[in-house]
């Protein structure tokens, strides 16, 4: 019989360890002694730190995406369709088509998502940058700005916890550089009382704050949008009068994860921060924006732990074990601006320290943009 | 006594102080709330943030191994 190792979401994490542990595995999977199936519900891949570029016309939609099978090296299975349930008694993933997929080894790579619906009136009044068609819509909406009260407000947790600073920074240079800055306000409403939850970060962007007159509201939960009237609302009790609102509302984890019973607060999969192991399970793993980990949801961090549980899961697939640890391992780079960026670099036990921003940091992160695809493909 | 305790201990920052407003956002008015976290920042951020939100920041004890952090729900 083969062994069966079935990986749920065919994002950054699911592609970067599907094709690492095939590639590693290929003559197993040839002579039918392993199998590795990508189960996902989209069958085109997002480059999701792409959409940063979208508002500002600076990168265009159809750079960021690609067919998921160009992505995949041949010897993993892709299945397009949507797990509606998993039974870790019987070893099963129930799909949306009404197939049953059996597993040795389960990953559960599911993403996150943005709850639109958590905050009444936010749907209708605010725009958002976090996916396609809302990057594309404030693309719009920019293009026709002349100025105003600009409030970007946002939830926790989300994605990628540097964007929001990166979209304020261009922001305030796109504005300079149209010359429309004087005509207009910037308001940063965050729900900590500083900009960032790690403490590094929120002093590094409140000295950029003050440097470019970008205003700073704490304690800001969002409540409510009121879109007629313009006014956002936090649970504090603040409310900010808007002209253009982009909001970052708090992600959740996908539905598949409390339907089967795996889920915590804000349908999370519960997980172990060094061995990503689920729960009690010995033979479920989760990677990426997916868990609860005390780590970023980013890109970076769903790589670093897919080379590591590649090195587990090779083994395990071989008959031996699973010795590799996630350490925290989160690299992130900041956009300060339009031509210049900077880095964050940092595990469980070493805490970011911003560096000053450069020319040369900016040219890396444009050249990674155009790079990722190798990535996904385990070749850089 | 707490009406309701949230044991948010070995949940890092912002952890702790979401789950305590998540509990006072859905906790009727006169209700407390106790907070237990092993996070550094809570017991500096949770009085800053009562006095924003206009909530009673009821006191910090300190039990074994980790805070006991109590906030009122007044409005
Ligand atoms: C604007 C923006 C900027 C960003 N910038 C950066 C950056 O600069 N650096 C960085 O490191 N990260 C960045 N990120 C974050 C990064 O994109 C994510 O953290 C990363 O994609 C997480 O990978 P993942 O594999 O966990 O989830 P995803 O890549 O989101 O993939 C999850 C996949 O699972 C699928 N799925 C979900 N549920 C199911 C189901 N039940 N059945 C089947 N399939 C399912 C989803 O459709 C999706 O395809 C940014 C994100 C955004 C939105």
């Amino acid at each position: 019989m083969a062994k069966e190792l079935l990986i749920i979401g065919a994002g950054s994490g699911g592609l970067i360890l599907s094709n690492t542990v095939a590639r590693a595995l290929s003559r197993e999977i040839r002579r039918g002694e392993v199998t590795v199936t990508l189960l996902g519900d989209r069958d085109e891949y997002l480059y999701q730190p792409g959409l940063l570029y979208v508002p500002f016309d600076l990168m265009r939609p159809a750079e960021l995406i690609r067919k998921v099978k160009e992505l995949l090296v041949p010897c993993v299975t892709f299945m397009h369709d949507r797990a509606t349930r998993i039974d870790p008694e019987s070893r099963q993933v129930q799909t949306r088509s009404g197939r049953t997929l059996t597993y040795d080894y389960l990953v559960i790579a599911t993403g996150s998502e943005l709850d639109l619906e958590e905050t009444p009136g936010l749907k209708e009044g605010a725009h958002w940058f976090y996916d396609l068609p809302g990057a594309i819509r404030l693309r719009e909406a920019l293009s026709r700005f002349q100025g105003g009260r600009v409030v970007v407000a946002l939830g926790l947790p989300h994605k990628c916890p540097v964007a929001p600073l990166e979209f304020v920074f261009m922001l305030d240079e796109w504005a300079r550089e149209r010359g429309i800055r004087e005509q207009m306000e910037i308001i940063y409403a965050f729900p900590l009382n500083r900009a960032h939850n790690i403490q590094t970060c929120a002093d590094w962007a409140q000295s950029e704050f003050d440097k470019r007159g970008i205003q700073l509201e704490t304690f800001f939960n969002l409540d409510s949008v009121d879109p007629v009237r313009k006014e956002v609302n936090s649970y504090e009790g603040t409310t900010l009068a808007y002209d253009l609102l982009v909001a970052v509302p708090a992600h959740k984890g996908d539905a598949v994860h409390a339907d089967s019973g795996l889920a915590v607060q804000g349908n999370w999969v519960p997980t172990h921060r060094h061995t990503l192991k689920v729960g009690t399970y010995e033979n479920i793993f989760a990677i990426g924006d997916a868990t609860n980990m005390p780590t970023s949801k980013a890109g970076s961090v769903a790589h670093f732990e897919s080379e590591v549980l590649a090195g587990n899961l090779i083994n395990l697939l071989t008959g031996g074990g699973a010795p590799h640890q996630y350490d925290g391992k989160t690299f992130c780079f900041i956009e300060a601006g339009m031509h210049k960026a900077t880095y964050l670099s940092f595990t469980y036990d070493q805490p970011p320290v911003p560096g000053p921003p450069s020319e040369a940091i900016h040219w890396f992160k444009q050249a990674y943009n155009r790079i990722h695809w190798m990535n996904l493909k385990g070749i850089v | 006594m707490a009406d309701k305790v949230v044991d948010a201990r070995g949940s890092h920052c912002p952890g702790p102080m979401m789950e305590l407003i998540r509990a006072i956002k859905a906790a009727a008015v006169g209700q407390t709330i106790a907070l237990w976290t092993t996070e550094a920042g809570s017991k500096k951020d949770i009085p800053l943030w009562c006095q924003k939100a206009g909530q009673e920041f009821v006191g910090v004890v300190q039990m074994d191994g980790y805070e006991e952090i109590a906030v009122k729900k007044v409005k």
